[in-house]
């Protein structure tokens, strides 16, 4: 029986697309979380190579596999708690449209991954994209309150639980967010939420790169606490200068204040947009990133944000950059070469600073790797981890470099 | 094996001094700060630096001996405990604050610095580490992190994996790995974040790079007294629902507060509610924190809160917290003994579920007196009783586990800070099925092979299916078991300890 069959047999005629990707890897669209655990178990047994793809609209979908697995069926929303501020969503939804069915509940999901905004949750969570919202919010990971995968070898795994706290167990989600689904196929989420903002404030400043990081500073020292503090490239932010952008959310009160206190911090530069204007700012920049070939994101330490993008101009060029310079973290597109991402990341590896690969195409991507210059001692527990949960390695994913 | 030769070797890494091994120094070390379970451990040893740690760690690898890594031992599921076969090493001496960076807002810790001491050395700077243990002035951060402790602010500061940026660990086999980055960003998996909240059983935490937070600028606290649980627990979600977030949302029923007021930390606590709630607000502009103080206590009094006092300045706060936090140890007044529990519900279930509490404690004559997170909906309902009292523990023991699954049946789980350890080993398989268990047993194995640091805690491994080889065949009947819950899992393993009736 040819794979095709074999998928046909299992999971019905339904669960394949005959219109194939555009380098003619059968697709496969399982539609609950056991059909995808049937399927990798058979992959296993078969030595079927696997990828995973949610919508296929942030990662290329390019890997040599045998299969490609999408996510792009399991898109219920099973669950969405207003009183309790947390949500049960399968992996496949789109972004876009779990944030309008949250919105209905008056709930909001603080994540504003870059990308289109169809990407599904399951990649943002499995890329742990977090965007401009991490600097007020936190990573991806702190907004996941449980995961369900399915590993390698067909295996349906839960962790953590649908409450805001909870210590049972190992937090297997931690390995989840931001695995890159080298350790199983996230099938199903569950999510910490944030009222709705009653006020939601955008404001910026353009001027030079410097200037502008001083502005940064200053609002730091202030105190004020931000939802983002985003330096963007006047490409990134549309502009003709670099642009500083800041977003305020919450109560009325909490934003007026805030506010108040930044034109106190800043001699009043900062101009407001209108409620439209930011959602097409912020939107734009993060649709901007997807339009790049390649996407790598760095964290250092707050204070080195500035030498960081010195670096970064002097190595890759700086056209396609955004920082969050309170939390050190840059994300960078463009385009360039596997020589100079590998000596890039060597040299941040020298200041303590990891780069991870987000998105790139698979020669890039297998030869760079996601990840790279593991610190002391972590490679083997990186590859016993991937053993346990791929043992027969049948997901393609570039986790590591081939240098 | 634990021989004499090796007490001498381990005499010669760390000193004479620094093991213990007469029977009454070692019963020092039999509990943590759960009076309900005891081992008194074969040796104890107390490293005074991690190039020592890790030399008597390769030393017991040597040898094959199992060890259990200990902090203050105030941990309350009885993880710090190590048996006769076992070798503990206290972390205690291991308490340097190694380096402070306050425009980074970073500090490098050893694990046995105590928790509010690291937030002494950052307030001269105008920081501090915000997850914060009602064990404060105890516990160590080496405990917090192998926890995923807590703690009242953790409300709106969330917890201590919130709060970890990079580890250094010491593995079962001595070898030394550094987790994570200066700034909290992984060079892979998040390999941190996996090991925050492991009880120990990946391996010694040594170094811990934490975050720290400005101190707020402004802060109200206010303490509302309700005349039932069930309107203090509609207050609650009512709070949580408006999008202000508290740094703290805490609540205390009528018991809990006659405690504390009988004690030496009596906080003026209204003896006659049936619960108070204890609402911190606080932030960077004093306009901001009043005007949701006003929108908070508005929602209180809506919800029926009978009194609302606002705190007129720090000395009063200070005092509502001190009850507060002196909870525990108040409620040790009550009677001899004292089970501390730790679960955690959606908040929109707690009137249900603290109402089930009191029918449970009713049912088994028992005294159970709720003091807990309510904004996280994380509950310690806590029972006290006379352990010499023939057939009470048996009650206690039956009270708890009915507790657990009522917990369980609400959407929630079996521990929101205090840990699994060797208390809540019994109640895992009401919340993972057997595939899950395995998964983290696979997983403590890719870190400690031999299953050798803190063994017997956290997984209950003959609940486990085996993980490894192919299971092609009994595929058919995992998908039908996966379809059942996992509370009927755990009544179709013979081996659980907990007959469940209630199913999600
Ligand atoms: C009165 C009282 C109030 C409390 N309030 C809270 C609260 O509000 N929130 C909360 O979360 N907890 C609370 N606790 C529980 C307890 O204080 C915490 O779990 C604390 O984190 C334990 O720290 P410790 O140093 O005492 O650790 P221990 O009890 O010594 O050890 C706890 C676990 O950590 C492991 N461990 C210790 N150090 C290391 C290390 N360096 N590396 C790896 N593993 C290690 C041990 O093996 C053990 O499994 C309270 C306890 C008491 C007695
Ligand atoms: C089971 C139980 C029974 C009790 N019975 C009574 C009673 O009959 N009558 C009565 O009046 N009170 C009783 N109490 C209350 C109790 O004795 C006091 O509230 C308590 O001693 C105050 O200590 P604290 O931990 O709150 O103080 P803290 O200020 O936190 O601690 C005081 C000092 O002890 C140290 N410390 C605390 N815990 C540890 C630890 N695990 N390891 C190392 N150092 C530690 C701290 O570092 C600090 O120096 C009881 C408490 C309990 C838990």
């Amino acid at each position: 029986m040819s794979l095709l069959d074999r998928v046909r047999a299992l999971l019905g005629d339904d669960a394949v697309e005959i219109a194939s990707g555009p380098d003619a890897v059968p697709r496969v669209a399982p539609a609950s979380p056991d059909a995808v655990a049937l399927l990798l178990g058979t992959a296993r047994q078969e030595g079927w190579r696997v990828r995973l793809e949610g919508a296929g609209t942030w990662l290329p979908a390019d890997a040599p596999a045998d299969l490609a697995l999408t996510t792009r069926r399991l898109d219920r929303i099973p669950a969405v708690e207003p009183q309790d501020l947390s949500a049960t969503a399968e992996a496949g939804i789109g972004c876009d449209l779990l944030r309008q069915q949250l919105a209905d509940h008056g709930t909001w999901l603080a994540l504003d991954p870059p990308g289109l905004a169809g990407r599904t949750l399951g990649s943002v969570v499995a890329t742990a994209t977090a965007g401009p919202l991490r600097h007020g919010f936190g990573p991806v990971r702190d907004h996941v309150l449980g995961v369900t995968f399915v590993t390698g070898d067909g295996r349906l795994v839960q962790s953590g639980g649908r409450v805001v706290k909870n210590v049972a167990g190992y937090d297997l989600t931690k390995l989840e967010a931001g695995g890159f689904g080298a350790f199983g196929v996230i099938v199903l989420v569950h999510l910490r939420l944030r009222a709705l903002p009653r006020a939601d404030q955008t404001l910026v400043l353009e001027g030079t790169r410097e200037d502008l990081t001083q502005v940064a500073e200053d609002v730091a020292a202030a105190g004020l606490q931000p939802a983002a503090l985003e330096l963007m490239s006047p490409a990134l932010a549309r502009r003709d200068g670099w642009a500083l952008a800041v977003r305020l959310a919450g109560s009325a009160a909490l934003v007026a204040a805030e506010e108040a206190g930044l034109r106190g911090a800043s001699g009043g530069r900062f101009t407001a947009l209108r409620a439209e204007e930011a959602h097409g700012f912020w939107m734009r920049a993060a649709e901007s990133f997807a339009t790049r070939p390649i996407t790598f994101r760095t964290g250092g330490l707050p204070d080195s944000s500035d030498e960081l993008l010195d670096l970064l101009q002097h190595q890759v060029g700086d056209e396609w950059v955004s920082a969050s310079p309170g939390v050190g973290a840059i994300r960078w597109a463009g385009d360039t070469t596997v020589d100079r991402l590998r000596r890039l990341r060597r040299t941040l590896a020298g200041l303590e600073v990891p780069l991870t690969l987000e998105r790139a195409p698979w020669p890039i991507r297998s030869a760079v790797g996601h990840f790279g210059a593991y610190r002391e001692g972590v490679g083997p527990l990186v590859a016993g981890l991937r053993r346990t949960f791929d043992p027969g390695e049948a997901f393609v994913v570039a986790v590591e470099g081939s240098d | 094996m634990i021989t004499a030769g090796l007490v001498e070797a381990l005499t010669g890494i760390v000193g004479a001094r620094h093991v213990r091994t007469a029977p009454a120094e070692r019963l020092t070390y039999a509990r943590d700060g759960l009076p309900t379970h005891r081992r008194v451990p074969a040796v104890v040893v107390l490293p005074g630096s991690r190039d020592e740690l890790a030399a008597v760690v390769r030393l017991l690898a040597a040898h094959d001996v199992p060890f259990v890594p200990r902090g203050a031992g105030t941990g309350l599921s009885g993880g710090a405990l190590a048996d006769g076969a076992a070798v503990l090493l206290v972390l205690t001496r291991l308490n340097r604050i190694l380096s402070l960076d306050p425009s980074n807002r970073v500090a490098v810790v050893e694990p046995g610095v105590v928790n509010a001491r690291l937030s002494a050395a950052a307030a001269p700077h105008g920081l501090h580490y915000a997850p914060d243990p009602s064990s404060q002035t105890a516990c160590t951060i080496g405990g917090n992190v192998a926890e995923n402790a807590g703690g009242p602010h953790c409300l709106k500061y969330g917890v201590t994996a919130q709060h970890v940026l990079a580890l250094e660990v010491v593995l079962a086999d001595g070898r030394v790995v550094e987790l994570g980055s200066p700034s909290g960003e992984p060079w892979g998996p998040d390999m941190v974040g996996l090991f925050v909240g492991s009880e120990g059983n990946f391996g010694i935490a040594t170094r811990i790079a934490v975050r720290l937070l400005p101190q707020p600028r402004a802060v109200r606290t206010l303490l509302a007294a309700f005349a039932s649980l069930r309107a203090a627990g509609e207050a609650v979600s009512a709070v949580i629902a408006s999008g202000i977030v508290p740094a703290a949302l805490e609540m205390m029923d009528q018991s809990c507060i006659r405690a504390v007021e009988d004690s030496v930390y009596a906080a003026g606590y209204p003896r006659d509610a049936a619960a108070v709630l204890l609402v911190e607000l606080d932030g960077h502009s004093d306009d901001a924190v009043v005007a949701e103080t006003e929108t908070v206590h508005g929602l209180l009094s809506a919800h029926g809160a009978a009194s609302i006092r606002v705190a007129a300045d720090a000395r009063e706060r200070e005092r509502l917290w001190q009850g507060r936090k002196k909870a525990f140890g108040a409620m040790g007044r009550l009677s001899r003994d004292l089970v501390v529990q730790d679960a955690v519900v959606p908040r929109s279930a707690l009137p249900e579920v603290l109402e089930a509490i009191g029918r449970i404690a009713a049912t088994y004559q028992l005294t159970v007196s709720n003091v807990f997170h309510a904004g996280d909906g994380n509950l310690h309902p806590n029972i006290s009783f006379d352990a010499r009292v023939p057939g009470l523990r048996t009650r206690v023991d039956a009270a708890s586990t009915e507790i657990m699954e009522a917990c369980v049946a609400a959407g929630g789980t079996i521990t929101g800070e205090h840990g699994v350890g060797l208390d809540k080993l019994r109640y895992m398989p009401l919340i993972f099925d057997a595939e899950s268990l395995a998964a983290m047993r696979a997983v403590r194995r890719v870190w400690d092979p031999e299953e050798r640091v803190n063994p017997g805690k956290v997984v209950p491994v003959h609940a486990c299916r085996e993980w490894s080889g192919l299971r092609i065949a009994d595929r058919g009947l995992r998908i039908e078991q996966q379809a059942r819950s996992p509370a009927q899992s755990a009544i179709d393993n013979p081996q659980s300890a907990i007959a469940p009736r209630g199913a999600r």
